[in-house]
């Protein structure tokens, strides 16, 4: 089972953030279950997602994991 | 252990102080407080303070003992403590057990907190450091996207609508304007609590509680020795804080808080009442979700029903069930480390029917739900008239 894999749980996207953030307005971030277990918090990038999207790790920045939707 | 009851309650108006500073509305609740429960700075034997990020907001540390001598209090223990948004509910906790002991007789807690001299970007910052800084926080979460992720799935799976949301906000802002101390004295629309700027989907403007300057204290004493301070002492009949895990990745299920929960149950175990006996309730409502969860994990309504329960009209001044007839931390205000402290003063004034325009009839038994951060602390609180 993957640990770059995953579903996502619970997602919003954010219009008022702190300063290290404001450029990023506005952004999505999501609780990730993924299919390896466990879930993690993470930014998505592209298209909007939402509740049982299937999604892929992209990128890890800065510790931070960016998922993309599974189309 | 023994008996415990409120022996007095104190408080500033909360609000954006430019002129104050966080000392001087420590000192006022204070003394506000003291003289309510006719009781001298000499006679205190213990002093909590609560408060979440006194040294980010205005860079002052060691705050008890510098807000106690402030009050001419001297000598005694001054504790600080720190539950992010629950800290002066667990304040009032700790001085409870204190008391209850037998190890103090009179102690004074005052909850504090001074926000709005840092801009809105910061405050948001700040407020995040009672987050999992190195998980959600790094990945750009704020407080409010936190419990916007907890409202997307509570209507996923419950079928909670934006207008369950918008209800709460309808509610607390009807009744902090019948509060003269509450910061905003607004009454809103409906569709003007649909329709707020968005700030993290699916939570707009309306959903949020604000960003508030204010104090809050409480003194208690044993409920043998009550009647030698006051007329109207209040029992604190039930009592329990609780934790859970401070990032919300890391909770098997978002739409509930097992703290809450936790406490809750011990509270009512050690009052000997449940849900169905309380009459009035002070709910923490930092966000609108956060109310009509704490309404579901409280016991009040069945789980998913908060929403429902709220719109009904159950939760309102004139309902079966009051929440929040202060205006709660929409309409009253949020400086954070006043509030759990602010929670009990609202009780006890409704309690003593001292509560002017928004006095509730049923007002012998109440209840206060104080939680820190997305859940991982929280303090539950049952007070009746003897």
């Amino acid at each position: 089972m993957s640990e770059t894999t995953g579903t996502v749980y619970t997602e919003t996207v954010i219009y008022s953030t702190t300063e290290a953030f404001a450029a990023d307005v506005p952004y999505q971030t999501a609780i990730v279950a993924l299919d390896s277990g466990g879930r993690v918090t993470g930014r998505i990038t592209g298209e909007r997602v939402k509740i049982d999207d299937r999604v892929s790790r992209v990128e890890i920045r800065d510790g931070v994991p960016f998922f993309r939707k599974i189309t | 252990m023994r008996p415990v009851a409120v022996i007095g309650v104190g408080k500033t108006p909360f609000g954006a102080f430019p002129d104050r500073d966080l000392r001087s509305l420590a000192v006022e609740a204070g003394e506000k407080c003291l003289a309510n429960g006719h009781t001298t700075p000499a006679g205190v034997d213990a002093f909590f303070l609560g408060n979440f990020a006194g040294p980010s907001f205005v860079g002052q540390n060691h705050l008890a003992p510098y807000v106690s001598t402030a009050l001419g209090i001297h000598g005694v223990p001054a504790t600080r403590v720190e539950a992010a948004c629950a800290s002066s509910g667990s304040a009032f906790f700790h001085a409870y057990t204190g008391v209850a002991s037998g190890v103090y007789d009179i102690v004074l807690v005052v909850g504090v907190e001074k926000m709005t001299s840092q801009a809105t970007p910061r405050v948001t910052e700040i407020l995040a450091g009672a987050g999992d800084c190195a998980g959600e926080i790094k990945a750009g979460s704020t407080f409010a996207s936190l419990f916007a992720m907890i409202a997307r799935r509570h209507m996923f799976e419950f079928g909670t609508t934006r207008r369950h949301l918008a209800a709460v906000a309808v509610k607390n802002h009807a009744n902090g304007a019948l509060n003269p101390d509450a910061q905003m004295r607004k009454v809103i629309t409906m569709e003007q609590a649909m329709a707020g700027k968005p700030i993290a989907d699916p939570l707009n403007l309306y959903d949020c509680s604000l960003i508030s300057d204010g104090a809050a204290a409480v003194l208690l004493a044993p409920a043998e020795r009550a009647g030698e301070f006051t007329g109207k002492p209040v029992r604190v009949l039930g009592i329990a804080q609780a934790s859970d895990y401070v990032a919300l990745d890391q909770k098997p299920d978002i739409t509930t808080f097992p703290a809450v929960r936790r406490a809750a149950a011990k509270a009512y175990q050690m009052a000997g009442v449940g849900p169905a006996d309380i009459q009035l309730a002070e709910l923490h409502d930092c966000f609108t979700i956060a109310e009509i969860i704490a309404i579901e994990d409280l016991g009040f309504a069945p789980r998913g029903q908060g929403g429902p329960f709220t719109l009904e009209g159950h939760t309102a001044r004139t309902g079966d069930k009051p929440i929040n007839t202060s205006g709660g931390l929409k309409s009253k205000g949020h400086p954070v480390g006043a509030t759990g402290a602010a929670q009990i003063c609202d009780l006890v004034l409704q309690m003593r029917c001292e509560a002017g325009e928004r006095q509730v009839p049923r007002n012998s038994l109440g209840l206060a739900q104080n939680l820190g951060g997305s859940g991982a602390t929280c303090v539950v609180t049952i007070l009746g008239t003897i």
